[in-house]
């Protein structure tokens, strides 16, 4: 594989005797997709809040771009975007507002804001939502935003927890399409997901089941393998006999 | 530095956004202010007198009009026996009792004494004390006497005895207290719970930043209050500072960082507003209660006294009534200006140390 | 009703889950009889007394040993003081008193003597107190020095009653009572409202087949049962650590307590309905109830003394009126015959601030 920008090995959370995330060893490549799969409650946000920084793992080993997730957690942060699955924008402030902050405290010169500001309106077609307040905007608009403002101080990787929970079709599809263009720009995106659909997007997907990674490659390499129609079906196999579910 | 500018702008944009919080910060401490001394007047007067004249004599009248002149009793009922004066006194129509018995004068005069009843309703200590010795006096004042001991009271610093003088400045010195330590102990828990402290978490943004951010806000807030107080006590009660104001707006600046370090502190180890209201508010009672404002930290029992030296609220409320109402001078304060600085520094440093971006 | 209960149970998982906000919800009431019972008091005691003595003489010697022997007073000295005011500024003590030259020689020429007392009135209470006590010190040396005139004499003999011991307990256990159940209710069930609101799970809630009341009313019940468990700890407080009997009925104690928990129910719902931030809904339950609370149920501060205005707001306040049953069932032990104007008063406020509620939770429905 080309330039390695996640390598983790054996890492593992536990909270107690429970094993949260057990033993996870997965690399992925620059400006890779990466669909992190798996049931509730399979371990995925503990694995990603790890590679965030946001939480110290128990046990094991990973870099992310190039730096140690124990000792060098702070300069990980000016290298990634993360946008969590409760969404997190400031609703009291503007949407421009918005921008503005998130891009001062990643340390972006006025001038390069003003520049990214701009593109980022442009590409979304947010001219008009500029001045209101993010909490009055649709949910749609919302995860759009969250994701251009997750990747504003562009980074080399981008974590998405489930970036797409509860919109339309339509609004996932020009998700996707923002995955897309910032994926061709080399920015490597991390991804959480439980619609299969989604997964067929990706470059390659990992399945988690009970905290442990039990299937890693590219969607059709799976389907093939698992002798399945769809995504969907290579999932229900692994899945279906987790311990583990809400 | 560029950092914690963004920072501030975020910081006063919510805040300015939120008309109905920021009416609140600015118009309660107004309100409270007028009406609160008004309200919290502890002097003793119009204590509500039964009396029971079993003697009906011209000296037995005088004991009483002199006693009705004196100003600080009412007269409530005057009663023909002590069973119907203490239903009285069951239904709260009056506070006390005195029951002359019969042949009150014609005793003084065979005898050269005779003895009066008092009976005070005491469920309210103080007032029972105060009346009581009220009462005692004016009998005693009744009493020819040959050598007398004169003395001359001289009240300083508020020869009027007003009581709201003494109270304004302590009412300040709480609604400060209250305003700052709220709104920073809720600040850093309403990001938690709605979720956006994640997105600062993943951000390299430096943790002492982050606290800084939180506190220079409230701290401009705090004084923003502050100035309001004091020129409603001056426009409403005549109230200028005997000291320097120079040195209550330094103390001030010291104190609210105090106050405010406890909030964020309290914010950091708590998961909801909620819990973080409740705690604080605990702390806040303690405080309140134990400051000195209602009633005199000396009298309390050295135990209590020990744990008065560990509340912050105690050294403000005595520094504004020092400054304010005595003019005492920054020599005088230089231990409370050490223990509130001292509570800055420890409480900032323990929030800033607590807060983990790290779960 | 099965399904209220489940809602009623989801409400107590929520309230017990909150281990730190359990934790002070039951301390409170202990840390607050323990301030109040231990180490708040009016009385004035071990005050620093500064004494200027001019006269140098018996007389002012025997005064200033009888000022220093009454518990109330500590006689103050500091080497190479220079200036007593200085000493009263800097807040070292609180009363000066000065015996000019020639005290004893005029007390026995002319029988009369002057003193003058200086006072620190920027806390006027403190120093009314103060030079009363001085005052009846120096009276009962006066008069100590002319026993043997025959004058005529009236001996007031004093009686306190309900609370001989003129002990703070009496006064206020009731306001405590007050106070908790004031905050446990009306803010912990206004705010808990309205986080589900802010969180939009509230919208969950009402869309279930379930009257919206009920919702709401479910949200109370945890309270309503920890507000009892909270009287029952301060009444076994004040009974066994304060030696404070219940004088009247318990029955009717808590029958009114629970009227009062309800009467707070309803204002925190009240709130609730009317607000939509928690930081709204705690600053209005703190700034607007709970200190007016304090100040207006008389368990501080007179209400007689008030201006009469004030007076009127006060009768608003259920705190005052469940703070009239409270003081008249534990202490003077009276019955319901005594206090039915102020339970009927309570009632009434309750049944007002229901209504209200429910109708501007419909109108918001709507």
């Amino acid at each position: 594989m080309k330039d390695t920008i996640i390598k983790t090995s054996m890492l593992t959370k536990r909270f107690g005797d429970f094993v949260a995330a057990d033993s996870i060893t997965l690399e992925v490549g620059k400006g890779e997709i990466f669909g992190f799969l798996g049931a509730n409650g399979a371990g995925k946000t503990t694995a990603m809040r790890m590679l965030c920084g946001l939480s110290i793992p128990t046990s094991g080993e990973a870099t992310i771009a190039g730096y140690d997730i124990y000792t060098e957690r702070e300069l990980i942060k000016k290298k990634i975007g993360y946008m969590s699955q409760k969404f997190s924008l400031y609703e009291d402030l503007t949407v421009s507002e918005n921008i503005d902050f998130f891009g001062g405290i990643y340390g972006l010169s006025r001038k390069d804001l003003a520049e990214k500001k701009e593109a980022l309106v442009q590409n979304l077609g947010l001219q008009a939502h500029l001045k209101k307040l993010v909490g009055s905007i649709p949910l749609g608009w919302k995860q759009k935003l969250s994701f251009s403002v997750a990747v504003i101080h562009d980074p080399r990787i981008v974590f998405l927890d489930e970036p797409t929970g509860g919109v339309d079709p339509l609004t996932r599809r020009q998700f996707w399409d923002l995955i897309y263009t910032a994926s061709s720009n080399g920015i490597t995106i991390f991804v959480t997901t439980h619609y299969m659909d989604e997964a067929e997007y990706c470059n390659r997907v990992s399945i988690m089941v009970d905290g442990k990674v039990v299937a890693l490659d590219s969607p059709s390499a799976l389907k093939t393998y698992f002798k399945a129609s769809s995504m969907d079906d290579v999932f229900y196999q692994l899945a279906r006999n987790a311990r583990r579910s809400e | 530095m560029r950092t914690i500018i963004i920072l501030l702008r975020k910081e006063f944009r919510q805040i300015f956004r939120n008309k109905s919080i920021l009416a609140m910060v600015i118009v309660m401490p107004v309100i409270q202010l007028i009406v609160l001394p008004l309200a919290a007047d502890y002097e003793v007067k119009n204590i509500n007198l039964a009396v029971v004249d079993n003697d009906r004599s011209a000296y037995s009248e005088r004991l009483v009009n002199s006693i009705v002149a004196s100003g600080y009793f009412r007269m409530a009922a005057y009663e023909s026996s002590y069973k119907e004066a203490f239903k009285s006194i069951e239904t709260d129509k009056a506070d006390l009792i005195l029951e002359i018995p019969a042949h009150f004068e014609s005793n003084l005069i065979r005898e050269g004494k005779q003895k009066t009843g008092i009976s005070i309703n005491a469920i309210n200590g103080v007032k029972a004390n105060l009346g009581g010795a009220y009462l005692s006096a004016i009998i005693r004042d009744f009493n020819p006497s040959e050598t007398v001991i004169e003395s001359a009271v001289l009240n300083r610093y508020n020869p009027l005895l007003n009581y709201r003088v003494f109270m304004v400045p302590g009412i300040l010195a709480i609604l400060v207290t209250m305003i700052g330590g709220f709104l920073s102990a809720l600040n850093i828990v309403k990001e938690k719970e709605t979720g956006t402290i994640e997105q600062i978490n993943v951000s390299p943004i430096k943790k002492h930043h982050f606290i800084l951010g939180k506190l220079i806000p409230f701290w401009i807030l705090g004084n923003i209050v502050f100035t309001i107080g004091l020129i409603v006590s001056w426009a409403v009660y005549g109230i200028v500072p005997e000291g320097s104001i120079l040195l209550l707006y330094g103390f001030i600046a010291i104190y609210l960082l105090a106050v405010l370090g406890l909030g964020l502190l309290v914010s950091t180890f708590c998961d909801t507003q909620q819990q973080a209201m409740f705690i604080m508010f605990f702390f806040m009672m303690i405080f309140i209660l134990m400051g000195g404002l209602f009633t005199p930290v000396d009298s309390m029992p050295e135990w209590a006294r020990m744990v008065v030296r560990f509340n912050p609220v105690s050294y403000l409320i005595s520094v504004m009534r020092m400054v304010i109402l005595k003019g005492s001078e920054a020599g005088q304060l230089v231990n409370h200006l050490l223990a509130t600085a001292g509570f800055a520094v420890v409480l900032n440093a323990l929030a800033v140390v607590n807060y983990k971006k790290i779960s | 009703m099965k399904r209220f209960l489940i809602f009623v149970r989801k409400e107590f998982y929520h309230v017990l889950r909150d281990k730190k906000t359990l934790l002070i919800l039951f301390g409170m009431p202990l840390v607050q009889i323990l301030i109040f019972g231990f180490a708040l008091t009016n009385e004035v005691r071990n005050t620093r007394v500064l004494i200027v003595d001019h006269a140098k003489d018996i007389a002012s010697a025997e005064l200033s040993s009888k000022i220093d022997a009454s518990r109330y007073f500590e006689l103050f000295t500091e080497p190479g003081s220079t200036d007593p005011e200085e000493s009263m500024r800097a807040g070292k003590v609180k009363l000066i008193i000065v015996i000019p030259t020639g005290f004893y020689a005029s007390m026995l020429h002319e029988h009369k003597a002057k003193i003058q007392i200086i006072t620190d009135a920027s806390d006027p209470n403190t120093a009314t107190t103060l030079s009363n006590y001085v005052n009846a010190i120096v009276q009962d040396y006066a008069t100590e020095q002319n026993l043997a005139s025959s004058s005529l004499k009236i001996l007031p003999e004093t009686r306190m009653l309900y609370n001989p011991q003129l002990k703070g307990a009496p006064n206020f256990v009731p306001g405590v009572m007050a106070l908790v159940l004031m905050l446990v209710c009306v803010m912990m069930t206004a705010v808990s409202i309205v986080r589900e609101k802010e969180t939009g799970t509230m919208e969950i809630l009402l869309v279930s087949p379930f009257k919206p009341m009920m919702v709401i009313l479910s949200k109370a019940i945890p309270y309503l049962v920890l507000s009892i468990i909270n009287v029952i700890s301060i009444v076994l407080l004040s009974v066994f650590v304060l030696d404070l009997p219940v004088k009247g009925s318990l029955v009717l104690l808590f029958a009114e307590s629970i009227l009062f928990i309800i009467t707070c129910l309803s204002l925190g719902i009240f709130i609730s309905v009317k607000t939509s931030t928690q930081q709204t809904a705690m600053l209005i339950s703190l700034m607007g109830m709970l200190l007016p609370t304090i100040l207006f149920s008389g368990f501080m501060f007179p209400i007689e003394n008030m201006p009469v205005p004030l007076q009127i707001i006060s009768n608003i306040i259920p705190a005052k009126w469940y703070y009239i049953i409270v003081k008249s069932i534990m202490i003077k032990g009276v019955g319901i015959e005594q206090i039915w104007k102020e339970t009927l008063i309570l009632l009434g406020i309750t049944t007002a601030l229901l209504f209200i509620s429910l109708k501007s939770f419909k109108i918001r429905l709507a």
